[in-house]
């Protein structure tokens, strides 16, 4: 894919500053985008070509040999020749390689390394993920809702903010279905049920529902800005709820019981390895949650310029016909 | 911002009231519900009169969804929406406007609910004005919420489905909060029920808050 990093194709390369850093604004782009000269949109995709020609691989070759304009590909949109560019990629790899290799090894302390626990025996192995789902599932929302303030504060008002916080809640989600499962496989044998009406559970579980309809919300077709805004309406209003959601069960359930906490702070202290592998999911579970956010946002970087594009290249390729 | 809100409100209220929409179909489908809910937990009073504050909520909540859908059915068509923009009225009062009609036709319907409760599931009605207050923020609370998100779906083409599965699960300590306030209000300790209603207060003060401040920009674009 770096090969692709060669293109010296001046309108690719301020675009791609967006994918990664984020440097250009969208709303610059895309006028700057719109009107493309005719016989500019042939240059540039002519030296995209020459250039992907030019690799000594022979990877590339098929991939350019289609039919499909190398502008409007997301490969060729998504890698630039900015250093920059490049740079975040090596930043991403870096921490997507870290990412694995530190859930590899929570796996391996997890069930391999550490003893069993005295009251729960083989059971405490879920510790070493449950808390950091949950921990990786709060930190999605919160980055979702603050970028969603940031969207409607008219002054930091950016698409950036939206494509965060549309990442950052799918990934909270997914994590969010995840800390569910976990949370019950461990409520089955420690408390007898699959499920119980704890505040903490009944909150999450009501989270996942809610973020759901976020998510459903987001993908109803609109124009632009306006799917923007009103996602990041709702995003603040279903955050708003979490804490009164919260309050209200543990009012309505006042057996509450925060056994996990309390269990992890306890091994804490007593056992090392314990300890140092819950440390090691935490810290893995995040590296993968940016991981994740970060593929995410960059898919709704290129859906957004597929969207922007996609008819202008159309519209050139139509105009060259016609020249003919 | 007050005299757009009690012109919306009585416009609205006015539609209501000719079209008897509301009459003809909300009213009969929360009798619908009760029925349901009766042939469901089955004949035995001994488990419907305990369980009667929760299924009148939850057919409260169902009928939110069908009046709020009805309050945007209203300005979809003939581009009344566009003639609500254009009238230059404050959305903030566009909000309230709406969201009070909301609540007048909810009281109706709920006092209309409470009877068929008494007939139906032979529920005992004491502390009346528990119930009354328990009511009247939830609905407020309700009718916000229901508001805002009727805005921002009510542009979109699956707006039917969108509604209930927003709006719901973010009402969900509305009906935690005024069911709980009635069972203190039917079980004649009405003291119990201060907690809850002040949570349905601070939910009814939040999200008209959160809807006079959204609603300008909901309005706006969609």
């Amino acid at each position: 894919m770096s090969r692709l990093d060669a293109t010296g194709d001046p309108v690719l390369t301020e675009r791609d500053d967006d994918v990664t850093s984020g440097a250009v604004a969208f709303g610059e782009t895309a006028p700057a985008a719109s009107p493309p000269p005719r016989a500019a949109t042939h240059a540039s995709r002519a030296s995209v070509r020459e250039d992907v020609d030019d690799a000594t691989t022979t990877e590339a070759g098929p991939a350019d040999g289609g039919a499909a304009p190398s502008a409007v590909s997301p490969k060729a949109m998504a890698r630039g020749s900015a250093p920059r560019a490049a740079r975040s990629d090596r930043v991403v790899r870096a921490v997507g390689t870290a990412a694995l290799v530190g859930v590899a090894v929570t796996v391996w302390l997890g069930l391999w390394v550490t003893p069993n626990a005295v009251d729960f025996g083989n059971l405490v192995r879920l510790l070493y993920i449950h808390p950091p789902l949950a921990w990786v599932m709060f930190i999605a929302y919160g980055v979702a809702t603050f970028s969603s303030l940031l969207y409607l504060w008219p002054r930091t008002r950016h698409a950036r903010f939206d494509r965060l916080a549309g990442a950052s809640a799918e990934v909270g989600v997914v994590f969010t279905g995840l800390t569910l499962v976990t949370g019950s496989v461990w409520g089955r044998p420690t408390w007898g049920v699959w499920w119980t009406w704890d505040p903490l559970l009944t909150t999450t579980a009501l989270l996942f529902v809610l973020y759901l309809g976020y998510l459903a919300l987001r993908k109803v077709p609109g124009d632009r800005e306006t799917v923007a805004r009103r996602s990041a309406i709702a995003g603040l209003i279903a955050f708003l709820d979490v804490p009164i959601v919260f309050v209200s069960v543990s009012w309505w359930r006042s057996l509450h019981q925060a056994p996990t906490v309390d269990v992890a702070n306890g091994h804490l202290y007593v056992h090392g390895s314990m300890a140092w592998t819950l440390a090691l999911g935490f810290v893995s579970f995040t590296l993968v949650y940016v991981w994740l956010m970060v593929h995410r946002y960059r898919l709704a970087v290129l859906r957004d310029r597929e969207d922007d594009e996609g008819l202008d290249a159309a519209l050139a390729e139509r105009w060259a016909e016609g020249t003919r | 911002m007050w005299r757009d809100a009690v012109l919306v409100c009585s416009k609205d209220l006015r539609i209501e009231a000719r079209s008897r929409v509301g009459l003809n179909q909300v009213v009969p489908f929360a009798a619908a519900v009760l029925l349901l809910f009766g042939l469901a937990l089955g004949p035995d009073r001994h488990a419907l009169e305990p369980a009667a504050s929760g299924l009148f909520w939850i057919a409260v909540l169902l009928t939110v969804v069908l009046a709020v859908q009805r309050s945007f059915a209203v300005e979809s068509a003939d581009s009344a929406r566009d003639g609500l923009r254009l009238s230059g009225l404050d959305p903030a009062g566009i909000f309230l406007g709406k969201g009070a009609a909301i609540v007048v036709q909810l009281l109706v319907l709920e006092g209309l609910l409470t009877i068929g409760v008494a007939l139906l599931y032979g529920a005992q009605l004491s502390g009346g004005l528990v119930l009354l207050a328990a009511c009247l923020t939830a609905s407020i609370g309700l009718a916000a919420v229901g508001v805002v998100y009727g805005a921002v779906s009510s542009g979109v083409r699956v707006k039917e489905t969108l509604l209930p599965l927003l709006f719901l699960p973010v009402a969900a300590p509305v009906l935690l909060g005024a069911t709980k306030a009635w069972n203190a209000a039917l079980a004649g300790t009405p003291a119990h029920a201060g907690i809850w209603l002040s949570l349905l207060a601070i939910f009814a003060v939040l999200y008209v808050a959160v809807g006079i401040a959204a609603f300008g920009p909901l309005l706006e674009d969609s």
